[in-house]
This record gives structure tokens, C-alpha cells and sequence, in this order.
């Protein structure tokens, strides 16, 4: 043992207990997680809400509130894992918190049993939370409230149902909201310049290449796919014009023309090597050109004037950019995919590609400086940052949050700019959309009833007469679909239109049978996928949906739609 | 249309059910999808409560999967699960606390959800399904399986298949089958013999292909070749005599410095001691949201088969698998995977598949082959063909008599277009497959 370096730091306690999780979101995402704190706006059974929590006191988000004034009911007990016996009588945010910490002795826990309606009545009550969530039923008005103060505070708010078989929810998210780390299929990511080398990557590619016909079996066996291409590259050029390949049929003749230059006159009857240089044409012999939507935040008004008070995602991508205006592609990741090859070639190829990419952030560094000091900014932007941001640049993303639907009682539902759009996917036989205006609908009939004549607590379809209130619901819902149909300014014609109807109605009956109950698979299937996408939110990694989810439990199908 | 609560059916909320007063609302009500000759109330209810049903598997899913089936509704839950509780699993498992770290899983879970939801009774087993024999798996009306091994899976499944006896439709037993890798998962519903089982699904699940051994032991590239080669070579060569160990934090340390030093040796950067565990205990990242969704997805099915209030996923000729994908977006893919006619499990009759193979390659890499093939993954394969046993893997006897062949070229052991029978010992079903030489 004594050639051994000395012992190692093993794992902390912590990396022990949360090292399956870090595995994706790494070390920044756990960090952002604990700085946390969400607020539950519970109400109806109340299971989907807590399920969420659940699933995110388990990977340690630092804080959470229950707001919920119910008091824990028999019906309770069959529905929520997070309450016993001995709590009846007792306030449901009070013991679900409780049960809730037993899972993570990190999490810090609250709960307020005060009603929603005076509670949010208090100056700043809403103040310390960074993300909200409130459950259906809930009455407009609060809701109302609740979206606004996310959106002025820029905070992200969900909107949860979980009625019977169905659920849905809602994300409004800030107007901008980008994200670098969106973790792409590393089978997308690879991007080899092969097409726009650099003088570095031409010269590796020569020396691998040289002597080419005289070269030892073992060493033609080892050049690394790379420099293969490169080379046929510089072949076929000379012999079209300086061309490369430009279209499907030139590639597969490229592609011959590799596979025919493998040996065969060994015991395996080919290569590794060219193997995998063939099966490489295809996907590597394209033009590095950005996605449309990244370009597209090129565009946008954020990006274009960077200020004083602009996040680091605006500065960064205003200077890549110039970059991209500048030379046409984005700047080099710096990945090579692994390959047949030497280990000290692919190494040489592997810093070829390093080299590339330290350049490229330096530039970009440069310009990131160069706005930072022109707008006067006052803490630079961490180098880290800049070199992460380039690495995935053809990935970045932005999400444009935009409020959901709050029904109001008799007012028409607004669909905007997405009516058309909506009321396309609308005549789908397998949209979901039907099943989110039956939810609509739903609001509109709890927006519109109550359990008491008080007052009190909204009440929900099928309570106590799924019939009547089924008809009701319909009528509601046709009257939806009609009125969007109207918005996107199309007609719906026979048979599709009463196709439209039935499977409406049976979506609204379906989930008036509920009256109002969740089942706790649909709230446990829900909550984690309302946690996923609050996992998503905090740490600004991974896609959010944008920005409605409805899940049909009856079929087992998700379908998002934005709003 | 949707009919009122049907008037049997006690709705008071000091009764015997007020406690499942919203369940009630789906058992005592007809839905737009229910059956014509569905009725709905009292006896549905008793079927629900009188149903046996085994749970496989009591870590990430296992957890998620108890609570949901309690909750459900289930009253009789049984569960099995070898393993003990680590540290690692906390973040997930959370029917377990720290102080149960190092207690079997299926006592801990059963116990805490028993006195979670009053009236369920679970009964835990913490060893391996292959103890059990068919007379345990009969006792079940359906099967949930949260696992994370793909071998446990070809075992059950294979062993309901086999159980089917045409004249017994008691001897059907529904399996339902959670997995999750990060943000992935599926569930997937299978009526053994009458839709497609786990074997005929065995290709969505391909195995990671190897690095092959003269990589890891000559030109490694990527520090995980630089970790393979402690973990297979290094150990080997210098601690023979100790068995290796993944969860000894010692052991774990000496590969990853002896890793470190290979890596430094080749300019490899990128060895840590987390890669090194990732590599060596081939961890799969998991997290109590994929969990809570695909253990939900499969008890939804397992409501809806016992109570047939809605339609389940798996009804012959229509879908039975729904595919997960959660870090862009939320995406699902419900779809029916269709039987396959030549499953070596429940094809109706086992034809031999046809494959085409190298003349001149060894038995031995021929047999390393199948442990890749996304639809055999055979990691201990006997052999045999029409004429002779080609290789054995016990009894030593026969292995020793056999070994030679191992270095044997195909086409010095078989005709071309001969047929061969493979084994596992992990599994109870054959393999047959038509070998044609290749050019």
C-alpha cells in the first residue's frame, strides 16, 4: 500500500444520506433546495398538497408551512398517511406537519390554522415564502390574490386539482425564467466542429493520419474516429470542389467511402475504429448551427439590453451572443465522446477540444467584463458561471411564465394568444384538453356554490348529488369549449363537434362521481409530479412544464398544455 | 349518466366507513367507463377488502406502494424484501427513520404501516422470492413488483407464466410492475400468458453494453475504464484472498486510490470517490418523486383491476404500459406492448428464435455475447445443442468436462443452422435459438 496516495476524505454524513439525488441535481441544486421555503395552501381532502411535501422534505428542502385551518375528520384517516387516530379533533396542518419532519430531521416545518381568508388580510404574510402551493377548492378571490403575489414578487406559484381519477395542475412561473443546466440526453450533446475545424484539430487529425496506407495494423486500428473523418473530409473535398458532403445522399456515399477504407484483411474482418467512424457520419456531418430557440433568446429584450440590475443569465448570453454574431457558431462545449483510440491520443484529442473551449470561454469572459464594467454592475459573475453556460449553450432554454386561469364566477374564460392553438388540440381524439376545461368548469361550479348558506367552505360538484351537478358542470364545460372555439375564430364541424361534447361529458361525469373526493393514488402520482416540478423550479435545473399538466388516471396519460 | 350514491351504502360519518367516505364515493358510484353490468356498493367493497395481494420489493416503490394500497382500501398486503435498511435510502424510503438503519425492510415498512392505517394487516418476509414455491404465490389474487433487479423480474414473471392452468382461471394472477432510473420510470400491467410478459418486453430494457476487458487493461480512455480495471483487475491481482465488499467503505477506498493512480498514470482526469461507488455498486440515481409516481401508476391498476371501477391498463388488445419521462417536461407513453409469439416464456410454442453469429468466434465469447443481447441477458448460460452438451456450468463434473469447448471455434462445435438450448440457473424457462453462420 505504500505506493498509495494517503487516505481520503470519504463521503460526509450528508453526501451518505442524500447521495442518490446528488447524483442529478449535484451539490448547487441540494443548495437551493435548502434555501427554500415553501408554503401550503391546503384545503378539500388535503392529500395531493401534503403527498408534494412529502416528496420534497425527503431530499431536504430547507423550510415549509401548512396553511390549513380543517380540523382532522374520520374521512381524514382513510385518505392522508400523514395523520392518526389520536389526531382526530385536532388541526390537519398541525399533525401533518408534525408526521411530515419525523421524515428529515433538516427540514424545518410550520403550519398556520388561522383561515386563508383573515390570515392573508395580515401585511406581509406571504413575505418569507419562495414558492407557493394551493390546492383546488379554493375560492377565486384567494387565488386571485395568491397569483399576484407571485407574480409581482416573482416567485413561482403552482395550482393543484386531484379529483377522483383526474388530476391537473398549473405552473406560473416568472416572465423570464431561463435555465442553463438542463441536463440534455448526452446523446444530444456531443458537437464535434467537424465540419468547421480549427487549425489544432486539422493538425491532430494529420498526424493521426499520416503514412495512412503504410501504417502498422495496430496503429490504423487505433486512430481515433475523429481523425478519420477529418481525413476522408479533406478527401472528398479535393474532389468536389471544397465542398463537404451537403445533403443525405452525398453523406451515405461519404459514409461508403469510410466503411470501404477499413481493413479487412485481419482475424476480426474489420474495425472498431472505422465502425465507429461510419456510424458517426450521419449524426456528426452537420453544420453547427444553433437551435432556432436559442437564437431566439439572442433576440429577446432581456438579452439585448443588459443593465445594471440584469441577472447573470442576460450578461452571459448577451456575450455569447456577440460570440455567435461574431464567428456563427456557439462557443466549443468541449466534450469528446469516448472512442476506440489510445489512451494518450484521446487524451491529445481530448485537450484539442479543452484547448478549444478554455479559448472560447476567455473571449466570452471578456465581453461578460467588458457589459459588466459599461453597466456599471457590482459583483462580477463568477467564472464558473461563464464556463458552464458555454459548455451547454446549445441547450440553454427560457421559459416565459404567464398566470393560469383564475374562474371567476360568470366571467368568460380568456384564452389569448393560445386560443387558436387550444381550440386545434381540442378536437384531437386523445387531447386532454376536454379534461382541463372540465376542471375549469369545476372551479367555475365551486366559485359559485357553497356548502352552507353562510358562506363557509366552497362546495364542490357531486358532494351530495353527483346527477344534477353533473348536468350543471356539462353545461358549464360546453359553454367553455364554445366560447374558446368562438375566441380562436375556427368552427368545429360534424361529427367532430359532438365528439367534442361526449368526451367532455365524460370527463365532467367522470369526475363529478368524485364529489369532490381524491383517491390517494391520483393525490400520491400528483404530488410527485407537482414535487418534480417544484424540484425543477428551485433549482433551476431540468425543463419545467409550461405550464398546465392534466393526468388521466382512467387511461394513464399525461398531457401538457400551455395556457 | 353519473348515478347518486346507491341508498345501501352507509354515508354517515360515525359508521363503519366514514373513515373511507371519499373512496365510497367511487365504489358506490357508476362512471361514464364502467361496466353496464357493474354494480356498484357493498359487494365490490367486500371484493376489495377480502383480496390477498403481494408486494415485491420494499425500498423506493415498496414504500410508495404499502401506503398507497393501505390507503386503497386493501386489507390483507403481504411483502417481500431480502434487504436491510441503508443510510442511502433515507432520502426516498420513508417509511424508515435512522435508527432503523441495518433492520430488514419488509418488518420495518409492514410494522409502520400497519400502525399508520388502522384495519390493513401486512405480513412481511425478508428473504428471497426463489424461497417461495407456487403453492405461496396461488394464495394471491395480483402481484405489485417495485424492484430494481431485472433477474428478480424474469423469475416472477416466468414463475406466474408457468402457473396458468387453462382449466383454473384462479390460477391467473395479474402482475404489476414498477421501475425507475432518475426521472424515468414505467409501469406496465401483464395477464401472464394472455398479454406480453417481462421476457417479451425484455428488449425496452437493454443492458448497458461492456467496455471490453483489453480497453480496461491497456488503453483506458475515461476514468470509469480506470475504476473497471480496480474493480476487475486490481483486486483481483492484489487482494485475492479478501472478498470484495462494495458497501465496506475501506474497500471502496482502495479501489478508488488504486483507480486514481491509474488515471493519474494516463492523464485521465475525473476519478472521484462517488464515481468510484457509482461505478463499482452500479448505483442508479433515485428520487421520491419518480418513486411516488410509478408506485402510484401501479396501485391505480391494482385498484381499478380488484374494483373494476374504471378500466385498467392491460385488458387484452388494449395498452399496458405506460413510459415515464419527467426531466423535460412530463412526458407519458401509454401504449400496448404486444405478446411476442417466439418468447422463450410464454410464446405459445417456445420456436426457437434465429440468430446469426460469427463461424469463428469462441463459445466462450459467444456465451459473453448473450449476457448483451438486450432480449436473453444470460449472465451464467449453459449450453447444449441438438447433438451434445457444449458447456455446463454445473455440476464441476460436467463443467470441468465441458470447459474445453470453451475455446472452441463455433464451427467446430455446431452445423450451420443448428439449434441450441441455453439455461440460467436464474431462470426457470430455456432459450432456444437457431444459429446460421455469418458471410
Amino acid at each position: 500500500m505504500a505506493d498509495l496516495p494517503p487516505p481520503v476524505q470519504g463521503p460526509t454524513a450528508k453526501e451518505k444520506k442524500y447521495d442518490r439525488q446528488l447524483r442529478l441535481w449535484g451539490a448547487t441544486g441540494q443548495m437551493a433546495l435548502e434555501s427554500s421555503h415553501i408554503l401550503l395552501i391546503n384545503s378539500g381532502p388535503g392529500v395531493v398538497g401534503v403527498e408534494t411535501l412529502k416528496n420534497l422534505v425527503l431530499p431536504g428542502i430547507g423550510n415549509f408551512t401548512i396553511q390549513d385551518s380543517a380540523v382532522v375528520s374520520e374521512a381524514d384517516l382513510g385518505v392522508n398517511f400523514f395523520l392518526e387516530e389520536e389526531h382526530l379533533g385536532g388541526f390537519r396542518a398541525e399533525h401533518t406537519c408534525n408526521l411530515l419532519k419525523e421524515l428529515n430531521p433538516d427540514v424545518q416545518g410550520s403550519f398556520i390554522t388561522e383561515p386563508v381568508e383573515s390570515w392573508l388580510t395580515q401585511p406581509d404574510s406571504l413575505k418569507p415564502y419562495t414558492l407557493i402551493l394551493a390546492t383546488a377548492p379554493i375560492r377565486p378571490e384567494i387565488l386571485a390574490r395568491l397569483s399576484a403575489h407571485a407574480g409581482a414578487s416573482l416567485i413561482p406559484i403552482f395550482y393543484i386539482h386531484s379529483v377522483g381519477f383526474y388530476s391537473h395542475f398549473s405552473i406560473h412561473l416568472p416572465p423570464a425564467f431561463p435555465i442553463v443546466d438542463t441536463h440534455p440526453d448526452s446523446e444530444t450533446t456531443s458537437d464535434l466542429r467537424l465540419l468547421k475545424p480549427w487549425p489544432e484539430l486539422i493538425q491532430f487529425a494529420k498526424e493521426k493520419t499520416n503514412a495512412l496506407d503504410t501504417m502498422a495494423a495496430d496503429d490504423h486500428g487505433h486512430i481515433p474516429y475523429i481523425a478519420i473523418l477529418l481525413y476522408h473530409l479533406e478527401e472528398w473535398k479535393k474532389d468536389h470542389e471544397g465542398q463537404v458532403p451537403q445533403n443525405y445522399k452525398e453523406k451515405t456515399e461519404f459514409r461508403t467511402i469510410v466503411s470501404k477504407a477499413a481493413r479487412t484483411n485481419n482475424p476480426e474482418g474489420g474495425e472498431e475504429n472505422y465502425d465507429e467512424a461510419v456510424a458517426a457520419v450521419l449524426k456528426s456531418l452537420n453544420p453547427p448551427e444553433p437551435a432556432s430557440a436559442v437564437k431566439e433568446i439572442f433576440k429577446t429584450p432581456e438579452c439585448v439590453l443588459v443593465s445594471r440590475d440584469s441577472s447573470s443569465f442576460w450578461v452571459i448570453a448577451h456575450a455569447i451572443g456577440l460570440f455567435y454574431t461574431k464567428y456563427g457558431v456557439l462557443p466549443v462545449p468541449g466534450s469528446v465522446p469516448d472512442m476506440k483510440a489510445r489512451s494518450a491520443d484521446y487524451i491529445q484529442l481530448q485537450n484539442v477540444y479543452k484547448s478549444k473551449a478554455r479559448k472560447d470561454v476567455v473571449e466570452v469572459l471578456e465581453s461578460v467584463r467588458f457589459l459588466e464594467r459599461t453597466a456599471d454592475r457590482k459583483d462580477p459573475i463568477d467564472e464558473k458561471d461563464v464556463e458552464a453556460f458555454c459548455k451547454n449553450a446549445a441547450h440553454i432554454k427560457l421559459v416565459r411564465g404567464r398566470p393560469f386561469h383564475v374562474v371567476q364566477a360568470s366571467e368568460t374564460i380568456e384564452w389569448g394568444e393560445r386560443a387558436k392553438s387550444i381550440a386545434q388540440n381540442l378536437t384531437f381524439p386523445d387531447s386532454l384538453v376536454p379534461l382541463y376545461i372540465a376542471f375549469l368548469a369545476f372551479d367555475e361550479f365551486v366559485a359559485t356554490h357553497d356548502k352552507d348558506a353562510l358562506g363557509g367552505a366552497p362546495k364542490m360538484p357531486g358532494e351530495t348529488d353527483a346527477e344534477t351537478d353533473a348536468e350543471k358542470v356539462t353545461g358549464i364545460a360546453f359553454k367553455i369549449a364554445d366560447d374558446l372555439i368562438k375566441e380562436a375564430g375556427t368552427f368545429v364541424e360534424e361529427p367532430d363537434y359532438s365528439d367534442l361534447k361526449t368526451r367532455t361529458g365524460e370527463f365532467v361525469q367522470e369526475l363529478v362521481r368524485a364529489g369532490g373526493a381524491e383517491l390517494h393514488n391520483i393525490a400520491a402520482l400528483t404530488g410527485g409530479l407537482v414535487s418534480q416540478e417544484i424540484i425543477k423550479a428551485i433549482t433551476e435545473q431540468y425543463i419545467p412544464v409550461d405550464n398546465t399538466c392534466v393526468f388521466d388516471g382512467v387511461r394513464s396519460k399525461t398531457e401538457v398544455i400551455r395556457v | 349518466m353519473a348515478e347518486a350514491i346507491i341508498p345501501n351504502l352507509p354515508t354517515n360519518l360515525e359508521g363503519p366507513r366514514a373513515r373511507w367516505k371519499y373512496l365510497d364515493n367511487i365504489l358506490g358510484r357508476r362512471g361514464p367507463f364502467t361496466d353496464v353490468d357493474w354494480v356498484p356498493g357493498a359487494a365490490i367493497i367486500e371484493s376489495l377488502e377480502r383480496a390477498k395481494l403481494l408486494v415485491i420489493g420494499a425500498g423506493g416503490l415498496g414504500c410508495e406502494i404499502l401506503k398507497n394500497l393501505a390507503l386503497s382500501g386493501f386489507k390483507d398486503i403481504h411483502v417481500i424484501d431480502m434487504d436491510t435498511i441503508d443510510v442511502s435510502n433515507l432520502n426516498r424510503q420513508f417509511l424508515f427513520r435512522h435508527a432503523d438503519v441495518g433492520k430488514y425492510k419488509a418488518e420495518v415498512a409492514a410494522k409502520f404501516v400497519e400502525k399508520r392505517v388502522k384495519g390493513v394487516k401486512i405480513t412481511p418476509y425478508c428473504g428471497k422470492i426463489q424461497d417461495k414455491d407456487e403453492e405461496y404465490y396461488k394464495q394471491f389474487a395480483m402481484i405489485v413488483c417495485g424492484l430494481d433487479s431485472i433477474e428478480a423480474r424474469r423469475w416472477i414473471n416466468a414463475t406466474l407464466v408457468g402457473m396458468v392452468d387453462e382449466n383454473d382461471e384462479d390460477s391467473l394472477k395479474p402482475l404489476i410492475d414498477g421501475g425507475t432510473e432518475g426521472f424515468k420510470g414505467q409501469a406496465r400491467v401483464i395477464l401472464p400468458t394472455m398479454t406480453s410478459c417481462i421476457e417479451c418486453q425484455l428488449d425496452m430494457h437493454a443492458p448497458r453494453a461492456a467496455v471490453p476487458l483489453c480497453t480496461l487493461a491497456t488503453i483506458p480512455r475515461q476514468p470509469q475504464h480506470c475504476i473497471e480495471w480496480a474493480h476487475i483487475i486490481a483486486w483481483d491481482e492484489e487482494r485475492k484472498e479478501i472478498t470484495l465488499d462494495t458497501d465496506d467503505p475501506e474497500h471502496i477506498t482502495w479501489l478508488f486510490q488504486k483507480a486514481l493512480k491509474r488515471a493519474q498514470e494516463f492523464n485521465i482526469p475525473g476519478v472521484t470517490y462517488s464515481m468510484t461507488q457509482g461505478v463499482v455498486k452500479n448505483i442508479i440515481p433515485a428520487i421520491a418523486s419518480t418513486n411516488a409516481i410509478v408506485a402510484a401508476s401501479c396501485c391505480n391498476e391494482a385498484f381499478k383491476i380488484a374494483t373494476s371501477t374504471n378500466p385498467f391498463l392491460g385488458v387484452p388488445e388494449t395498452d399496458n404500459y405506460m413510459m415515464y419521462t419527467g426531466d423535460e417536461s412530463v412526458y407519458t407513453y401509454t401504449f400496448q406492448h404486444m405478446k411476442k409469439s417466439d418468447c422463450p416464456v410464454c410464446g405459445e410454442d417456445n420456436l426457437s428464435r434465429p440468430l446469426q453469429v460469427d463461424p469463428n468466434s469462441t463459445l466462450q465469447e459467444f456465451l459473453d455475447g448473450l449476457a448483451e443481447r438486450p432480449e436473453a441477458q444470460l449472465k451464467k448460460p449453459s449450453i447444449r445443442s441438438e447433438q451434445k452438451s457444449l458447456y455446463y456450468q454445473s455440476p464441476a463434473s460436467l463443467e470441468e468436462q465441458t470447459r474445453p469447448n470453451l475455446t472452441k471455434k463455433l464451427n467446430e462445435l455446431l452445423e450451420n443452422g443448428e439449434e441450441v438450448v441455453i439455461s440460467d440457473p436464474a431462470f426457470p424457462t430455456q432459450f432456444r435459438y437457431q444459429l446460421t453462420f455469418k458471410g
